[in-house]
């Protein structure tokens, strides 16, 4: 399961104040009370699909899937999931946020356990943790507390955290933000692996087009804001995936690097 | 002295910074309140007024061995502690709550938001008439004025951190479902905790000022009616003791707060 449908989904935020409006220099800001984020989504992922989110900063992808994650209404359209409306934020699917979600005052173990609340049997339950923990290799660490981490240590942790809980779908916003290079690849090929693991849902927002393309089995490209679909491709390459092995994958490339303004894609 | 020579390295006279830096921390203050004591010595010399009107450390010492001796001391310090215990728990064991309440639910906030602003810069000293038509004589009007200094501060400060709690944490605190009690004890709580231990600390500290004015009017007992009776009883070096013992006291009631800080979940607001 972790079937996604979004119908015809619009977002406006709704400034009430007018001195943050005046400090704002965007236009649409400052013309009306209304900021239009979502114009029109209609989407659908099917169950097990990782999904990459493209789109030019501040259009409106975290948005997007606060809304499909439950965390926020839409101004108008529906979300469905597995057929069933969302109502609201869930263990069912579980969210990665941009800044991490990490409680600081609980230790790595305390955290990545909240996702095993649901089990009742505490060995069971310490077992589940334990063996999350060796996925994304922080056996040892359990102990520290997440400021006591490195970057990319707490984007694993988090995970685990998220991985536990075993969620229909997994939302996961720039989960590779601040990190280095090497540890970026890294964390991109476990989270294949990962995927081709658990065959969950993913939901997958980035910056990095190359990212997109080399994961996504979808890979979709939202427009400036007020955000709409601008591409939609279905990829259906096998993993490791590269650009010189696949013509047609380089191609895509390039359109999507036109698509978002860029003429020479490096 | 530079250790040039390596037969040195082992003499005593080279482990001596290390030693220094040791014990740098003790050292100090030690310094500071024996210049402080000489200062006083040589400013009562100087002064040529008598020991009842300015008494020097020698005077104040042995009066503060008769009061230790008579039991005297202790008892109004137990007394005082009492009574800043009992009102400081009080304002510790509602403001903190009520604060929390307060933080969260936006409506509350906004209508007592006012009434709270309002209240708070009337100094707990222009209660002590109500105070003590209302409670009488006794413990009670002391701990009521104890309870109404450290109660604004610690009400304030406990609302402004959880409006600064990330929207993140109740994010995730909603996505592992957790219950509201539970949002309570294990989101909003430890996300408080390294905002209000300094409040903690600074309104321990007022209530401790506030005991001995509190204990001048409505009781016969504590450090503050020490000093008042030792002024009826011109015993100046008495009056001195009790000032020595509150600012004793009073260290020690902020190390045990300091001490709070080690706590290892709370670390993580320090950085
Ligand atoms: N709570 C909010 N209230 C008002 N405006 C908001 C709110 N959250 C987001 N916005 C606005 O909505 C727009 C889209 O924000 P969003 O966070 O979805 O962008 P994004 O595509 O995730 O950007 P980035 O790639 O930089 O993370 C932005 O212009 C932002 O200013
Ligand atoms: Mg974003």
């Amino acid at each position: 399961m972790g079937h996604i449908l979004v119908k015809d989904v619009r977002k406006e935020y709704v400034e009430r104040r007018g001195a943050r409006r005046r400090m704002n220099s965007d236009p649409d800001l400052r013309s009306g009370n209304h900021l239009p984020v979502l114009d029109g989504i209609d989407l659908e992922f099917a169950n097990g699909e990782l999904v990459c989110i493209l789109g030019p900063s501040g259009c409106g992808k975290t948005t997007l899937a606060r809304v499909i994650a439950g965390f926020d209404r839409p101004t108008s359209g529906t979300v469905l999931i597995d057929g069933e409306k969302v109502k609201g934020p869930s263990s069912e699917h579980i969210f990665v946020f941009q800044h991490s979600g990490l409680f600081p005052w609980m230790t790595v173990w305390e955290n990545v356990r909240l996702g095993a609340r649901h089990m009742k049997e505490k060995e069971e339950m310490a077992a589940k943790v334990q063996e999350h923990l060796d996925v994304v290799n922080l056996t040892g660490y359990e102990h520290l507390y997440p400021h006591q981490l490195s970057g990319g240590m707490q984007r694993r942790a988090e995970l685990a955290r998220a991985l536990v809980a075993d969620p229909e779908v997994l939302f996961m916003d720039e989960p590779f933000a601040g990190l280095d290079f090497l540890t970026r690849l890294k964390m991109r090929e476990e989270i294949i692996n990962m995927h081709e693991l658990i065959q969950k849902t993913i939901v997958f927002i980035t910056h990095d087009i190359d990212e997109a393309l080399v994961m996504g089995d979808r890979v979709v490209v939202f427009t400036e804001r007020p955000a709409k679909v601008r591409l939609d491709l279905k990829l259906e390459f096998p993993h490791p995936r590269d650009f010189h092995s696949y013509d047609e994958l380089e191609r895509l490339r390039r359109d999507v690097y036109t698509e978002l303004g860029v003429h020479y894609a490096l | 002295m530079a250790c040039r020579n390596a037969e040195l390295v082992s003499l005593k006279i080279c482990q001596a910074p290390m030693n220094y830096t040791r014990l740098r921390p003790y050292l100090l203050p030690v310094l500071s309140f024996a210049a402080v004591v000489a200062v006083w010595g040589i400013a009562r010399r100087l002064s040529g007024w008598s020991p009842t009107v300015f008494p020097g450390p020698l005077d104040a010492a042995v009066g503060m061995w008769e009061l230790i001796r008579d039991g005297s001391l202790l008892k109004h310090s137990v007394a005082s502690l009492f009574r800043v215990t009992a009102g400081y728990y009080l304002a510790v064991a509602i403001g903190t709550p009520l604060g929390i309440v307060l933080g969260w639910w936006k409506t509350g906030q906004l209508l007592t938001n006012g009434l709270i602003q309002f209240l708070r810069p009337i100094s707990p000293l222009a209660w002590i008439p109500l105070a003590m038509l209302w409670f009488g004589i006794g413990d009670k009007p002391a701990i009521f004025l104890i309870f109404l200094s450290s109660f604004f501060p610690l009400l304030v400060s406990t609302i402004y951190s959880v409006n600064h709690i990330r929207t993140v944490y109740f994010q995730v605190a909603a996505n592992f479902n957790f219950t509201p009690f539970e949002t309570i004890t294990r989101v909003i709580f430890p996300a408080i905790l390294p905002d209000i231990l300094p409040a903690l600390r600074i309104s321990l500290g007022i209530a401790w000022l506030v005991v001995v004015a509190a204990e001048m009017i409505a009781v016969k007992s504590g450090l503050g009616y020490l000093i008042l009776d030792s002024r009826n009883a011109l015993r100046m070096d008495y009056v001195m003791d009790a000032m020595i013992a509150i600012g004793v006291i009073g260290i020690c009631l902020d190390r045990v707060i300091v001490q709070l800080n080690r706590i290892k979940s709370v670390a993580w607001g320090r950085t």
